[in-house]
């Protein structure tokens, strides 16, 4: 009898599959919806509003777009900071993180013990690591300095000089490259060992060895650590702020309105100017177009990237 | 014959010493900054603004004495608080998620994938505005660390992508021989594929942790303005600025702040590093 009629059991079937699939991933649609699809699109409405969140919100047109872009004085060195950390520290971050890999597969004695001293500073807590490194690095005082002096170095003035507070933030930043080394080193072990004895075989040195055997092997890792170090350090904000304030030594509280980027603004990054000019100067709508210029330079980069690395096209069926 | 050994095990003698060499130098890099912490967070308030290494006497009073400090307790608490739910929340919600992404097929999947890594790249700052409209106009919420505990109970994208590259790889063939068994789908999720996944859970549990234990931005946001909720990763800073000369005190504060990280991190430490690796390289 079953088989004169199909289609209805059939149907039920796939429309009981549909509603499980929807069922877990309900937590997950709502997730989406209320916390991301809503508050997107509230930042673009907002961006053609004046609104100092007291007073109900008025259509400007295009002006906050103009003022940011245009005329905040604040926009160009922000951008700049956050273009300069995003090519310089996610550079230095790859071939230090990756030369630590190295170095850890080579190590023959104590291996557990070299990789957890090196992956530790990576679970420090940003605003404990940042405030540890403002102190060691505290030009009068530091410890660092005293010893640099003591070996006949001129040591700089790091987090208080201009010059050097971003220098300064990618050193905190290596120091904390744990995930990266973990990542590189599992990398690394992966290459097919008969692939290194073949190339000896032909006569091949370190150099050439890491050329053709190791470096075409880990390119797709490579390209996710270029990645996900892009994502994140467009919202690289904390360790930026927190070495400011304290490097300025204003004895003020969380909260406080003191323009942030000390010194002359070379710590100023992009999300530090949103915060500052949505929660500091009530300018709401200026400081959701400053979202969505960054909205957009995330996604741009991201998808540029995500096209060329093989680390996020995962491994579908 | 014999000379060309001889020359082979030095070549591989001096290579062990170079290596070795290499790694003590950069461990050094990565430990000194611990050290030089430790040994301020003991010493006297001048010694400590004296640039000197050695502490003259060994103050350890300077923990008890951080943690008389106004509030420091509640940070305690309130970060406990924030870690503790906001894991389990997370947990709870992103299992499902991730299991359906990994196993079921059904149409928009890779739609529902590419969503799943925007959102986890999407800088936080970039819808950061309205959300806090909506928790402080609309709910009355700010002030406290709800609105940052809530979302977790609707799944955290960076977590379901891992979980899922987790569960990507357990056979098919247990669920369905579960299936077959009679399983439904949640019974085969929570007696089958929950117990095989346990490190994975493990891993997106601890990440979890570790990121509310982190989190700055989070708490200035919403908890700012109410210091009853300030959040160790928070107060730390004002600590500081209310210790405006006492390196030590601050030193020893900032410690405390690593330590439970640390802690965790030597008891579940290979769940930490497999996970660590998932994201990169199962992919």
């Amino acid at each position: 009898m079953a088989p004169r009629h199909p289609a209805p059991a059939l149907r039920r079937k796939h429309r009981r599959a549909r509603l499980r699939t929807l069922a877990f991933l309900s937590p997950w649609l709502v997730g989406f919806g209320v916390f991301f699809a809503y508050p997107l699109l509230a930042t673009v409405y907002f961006s053609f509003m004046h609104y100092n969140q007291i007073e109900a919100p008025t259509f400007v047109g295009l002006r906050n777009w103009t003022y940011v872009l245009g005329q905040m004085p604040l926009f160009g060195p922000a951008l700049w900071n956050t273009l300069w950390l995003v090519v310089v520290m996610v550079a230095l971050r790859v071939v230090f993180g990756l030369g630590i890999g190295l170095l850890v597969t080579k190590i023959k004695s104590g291996v557990g013990l070299f990789r957890t001293l090196f992956y530790l500073p990576y679970l420090a807590p940003p605003v404990a690591a940042t405030v540890a490194f403002v102190f060691l690095l505290n030009p009068g005082t530091g410890p660092v300095n005293e010893v640099l002096s003591a070996i006949g170095v001129s040591a700089p003035n790091w987090f208080n000089d201009p010059d050097w507070a971003k220098p300064s933030l990618v050193m905190l930043s290596l120091w904390g490259i744990g995930d990266l080394m973990v990542i590189f080193m599992a990398a690394l072990l992966d290459v097919p060992k008969e692939q290194y004895e073949a190339a000896e075989l032909d006569g091949a040195g370190a150099l050439a060895k890491f050329r053709y055997v190791t470096w075409p092997s880990i390119t797709p890792i490579v390209m996710f650590a270029v990645v996900t170090g892009v994502v994140q350090t467009m919202q690289y904000y904390t360790q930026a702020l927190v070495a400011g304030k304290l490097a300025s030594g204003v004895s003020v509280g969380p909260g406080s309105s003191i323009q942030p980027g000390y010194p002359d603004h070379s710590t100023l990054t992009v999300p530090q100017l949103i915060y500052s000019l949505g929660f500091q100067n009530f300018n709401t709508g200026a400081a959701c177009v400053l979202s969505l210029v960054l909205f957009a330079i995330a996604m741009a980069v991201t998808s540029l990237l995500m096209r060329k690395s093989a680390g996020l096209q995962t491994a579908e069926d | 014959m014999n000379t060309t050994a001889r020359a082979r095990t030095r070549t591989r003698a001096l290579h062990w010493i170079a290596v070795h060499i290499t790694a003590v130098t950069v461990a050094l890099f990565f430990v000194l900054p611990f050290v030089f912490v430790l040994l301020t967070s003991v010493m006297s308030d001048e010694q400590a603004m004296s640039g000197e290494l050695w502490p003259h006497e060994w103050q350890w009073s300077n923990y008890a004495e951080v943690f008389r400090t106004p509030g420091f307790l509640d940070w305690w608490k309130n970060s406990l608080i924030y870690a503790g739910l906001g894991t389990l929340f997370t947990v709870c919600s992103s299992i499902p998620v991730a299991y359906a992404l990994a196993k079921f097929r059904f149409r928009g999947r890779r739609t529902a994938m590419t969503l799943v890594i925007a959102t986890m790249m999407l800088p936080p700052q970039v819808i950061v505005v309205p959300m806090y409209l909506v928790w402080a106009q609309q709910l009355h919420l700010s002030g406290s660390l709800w609105p940052l505990i809530i979302p977790l109970a609707f799944g955290d994208a960076y977590s379901i992508f891992l979980l899922r590259q987790f569960l990507l790889t357990i056979p098919t063939e247990y669920l369905e021989s579960a299936r077959i068994d009679g399983c439904g789908e949640l019974r085969t999720l929570l007696r089958v594929v929950v117990p095989m996944a346990k490190p994975g859970i493990a891993a997106i549990a601890l990440f979890q942790f570790f990121s509310c234990w982190n989190d700055y931005f989070g708490p200035q946001i919403y908890a700012a303005q109410n210091p009853g909720a300030w959040t160790l990763s928070y107060g730390l800073e004002s600590f500081k600025s209310a210790h405006s000369v006492d390196w030590n005190l601050t030193m020893a504060a900032t410690l405390l702040v690593m330590a439970p990280v640390i802690l965790v991190f030597f008891f579940a430490q290979k769940a930490f590093v497999e996970g660590v690796t998932l994201t990169g390289v199962k992919g």
